[in-house]
């Protein structure tokens, strides 16, 4: 067998690998959904949407906590977009090559695999106690901001790093100043790839249930929040919470719970590929 | 900026959503007649106690619109830390409260009251295909459960010559959980000491999986995941073997766990209100609320009420507590 002959051989080898791999996982992926949906997706009407928690299954509601997650995710959003972003913009483009911007560097990239309760522990302290917001939605998004701003804050110079040089060169050779030249070119240009961080970034805390219980986010609330200073449940807490119960009534509650979760997970990832797709066209060298 | 509108338009859609729940709220206020009273209790603690907080809160709602109850599910422990340090009004504990944790309390001049408001029964269950478990004594479980036996006690026969010689496969709860120490310190004689050789798990519908599929286990969970699953597992009736509650082995049921013949493997669940709290006056119609209704609600979310007596004297308990208060 010539060596030719042998590469070639590894190369379908790998490639039939490739395609096990990305199936097993395709599979896996499937299999869970379409669990969740035989089981679940019955349950879900209007009034599993509009109704309180209850004792009673199919009585029982998921109001307080799907307003919790769409408050938590708007207020994680607002907290953690502008600081995400400005962080990234004066790291990659003002920030001076140092030995303390590389050792900032680094920790940014660590603190991104820091597991989730940590912050929960770290908002308690800060956010509940110091601060005294107790077990507020905005303890809640502020303790979320900071286990997400890391991933915004890589995702974003990555996307920065990616705009062509000859552009930001270009800008400048007309006159621009740095700042013109970042709001009018750099962000523009990378918005794409900054839109999908933050999204990743944003239905990673929508997932979350540690860090919330740990700050005192509560599984039984009888009312909707109106204000960023109410205590609230969201819906990782009622799923988690259903699905430890002994009546089956309530498990099948966790299953549509799931996937009301995934629809705004899906919801949220649409309007990032909307985005992006729109912002590429506009973008054109 | 565009980015701070599309952030924007997420809090004015949950905004939107919040005001339709609210229009919905005061249609409910409109046919109740008890009196108003206006606040907020803050509940928090075990999971276990859960279940019967939230359908009590549930039915109280119905009667007093404007109090806002909310329930949340640290734990006992972590429940009990948050309530030492008065910010929480009611605990949820699945045990009584430790040393430790009451003069953290006493730190911050908080003096609590302790009250029980339902049983909890646990189950030793086995796979129904067991054909030869038809009972066991407290002194086979400590056997099987105690440090001393991990790694020694593998086989059924070293149990009871007359089972068989085959592997046991143990099941029981995970060690953070109340249900746990409780168990140990029931069964072993030691809360918290166990033999660490066995597949524990915080979620029990796990536990009821396993037994349910391994015809070698045994395995011990709280009585109402029992009662959801009657046909995939079979309990196994205890004998504490003490004559003085009920002579040989006894199944758990509601009524061998309120007549206490069921032992020792049924416990009380609690409330712990914070004295600061009880001056208040929605929390003590909540409590009132909680120790006349608890008991039917406990039942109906798969608990074991107490007698009418008892829930009369934990009832007095808490009317002397508040009286002391206010002197």
């Amino acid at each position: 067998m010539n060596s030719s002959k042998k590469n070639r051989l590894k190369d379908n080898a790998f490639k039939y690998f490739g395609i096990g791999c990305t199936t097993f996982g395709l599979a896996m992926l499937a299999i869970f959904i379409g669990n969740i949906l035989i089981e679940g997706f019955a349950r879900i009407d209007w009034d599993f949407i509009t109704n309180f928690p209850s004792r009673n299954p199919d009585k029982a509601g998921i109001l307080p906590a799907l307003i919790g997650t769409l408050w938590i995710m708007g207020l994680t959003a607002i907290i953690s977009i502008p600081l995400g972003i400005s962080a990234a913009i004066y790291l990659e483009e003002y920030g001076k090559k140092s030995r303390l911007a590389n050792v900032l560097e680094i920790n940014i990239s660590n603190l991104a695999g820091v597991p989730s309760i940590i912050y929960g522990l770290l908002g308690l302290e800060i956010f509940g106690r110091i601060m005294g917001m107790g077990g507020s939605l905005l303890a809640g998004a502020s303790t979320l901001s900071l286990l997400i701003l890391p991933i915004i804050i890589v995702s974003t110079r990555e996307a920065l790093k990616a705009v062509p040089k000859s552009i930001k060169e270009a800008s400048f050779a007309m006159g621009a100043s740095k700042w013109q030249t970042i709001s009018y070119q750099l962000l523009p240009a990378s918005f794409g790839g900054i839109i999908t961080g933050i999204i990743l970034a944003l239905s990673r805390a929508v997932g979350e249930t540690a860090p919330l219980i740990v700050i005192g986010a509560l599984a039984y609330v009888p009312f909707v929040p109106s204000s960023p200073t109410d205590e609230f449940s969201v819906l990782p807490i009622q799923i988690f919470n259903w699905i430890s119960r002994p009546q089956k009534g309530f498990a099948i509650n966790a299953a549509s719970a799931i996937i009301v979760l995934l629809m705004v997970t899906f919801v949220l990832n649409g309007i990032a590929m909307y985005l992006r797709n729109k912002w590429q066209k506009k973008v054109q060298w | 900026m565009r980015i701070i509108k599309i952030a924007t338009l997420f809090v004015g859609s949950a905004l939107m959503f919040s005001a339709c729940g609210g229009s919905k709220d005061s249609k409910s206020e409109g046919n109740t007649d008890t009196e108003n009273l206006v606040g907020e209790i803050k509940i928090d603690g075990s999971s276990t106690v859960y279940p019967i907080s939230e359908a009590v809160a549930e039915e109280f709602k119905v009667g007093y619109p404007d109090v806002k109850v909310t329930i949340g599910l640290s734990g006992t422990g972590g429940g009990f830390k948050k309530f030492g340090r008065g910010e929480t009004d009611i605990n949820d504990a699945s045990r009584p409260i430790t040393k430790k944790e009451d003069s953290l309390c006493k730190a911050s001049n908080i003096t609590s009251l302790e009250m029980k408001v339902a049983f909890d029964g646990m189950a030793v269950v086995v796979n129904p295909q067991n054909t030869w478990v038809n009972d066991i004594t407290v002194t086979e479980l400590k056997k099987i459960w105690e440090p001393e036996a991990q790694g020694k006690i593998k086989f059924w026969n070293q149990i009871r010559p007359e089972w068989p010689k085959e592997e046991i496969h143990l099941f029981g709860a995970g060690v953070e959980s109340g249900t746990y120490d409780y168990f140990t310190e029931a069964i072993v004689g030691k809360s918290h000491s166990s033999r660490g050789d066995y597949t524990a798990s915080e979620d029990d519908n796990v536990l009821v999986q396993g037994i349910s599929t391994d015809k070698l286990a045994l395995g011990f969970f709280g009585i109402a995941y029992f009662e959801e699953n009657k046909d995939k597992l079979k309990v196994v009736p205890v004998d504490d073997q003490n004559d003085e509650n009920g002579k040989g082995p006894i199944l758990p049921s509601i009524e061998t766990v309120k007549n206490k013949t069921y032992s020792p493997l049924s416990r009380p669940l609690f409330i712990y209100v914070n004295s600061t709290a009880a001056k208040r006056k929605e929390v003590q119609a909540f409590v009132d609320f909680y120790l006349t209704n608890g008991g039917a609600l406990s039942q109906e979310v798969g608990y074991i009420s107490m007698t009418d007596e008892e829930y009369k004297a934990e009832k007095s308990k808490f009317d002397e507590f508040v009286k002391s208060l206010s002197k």
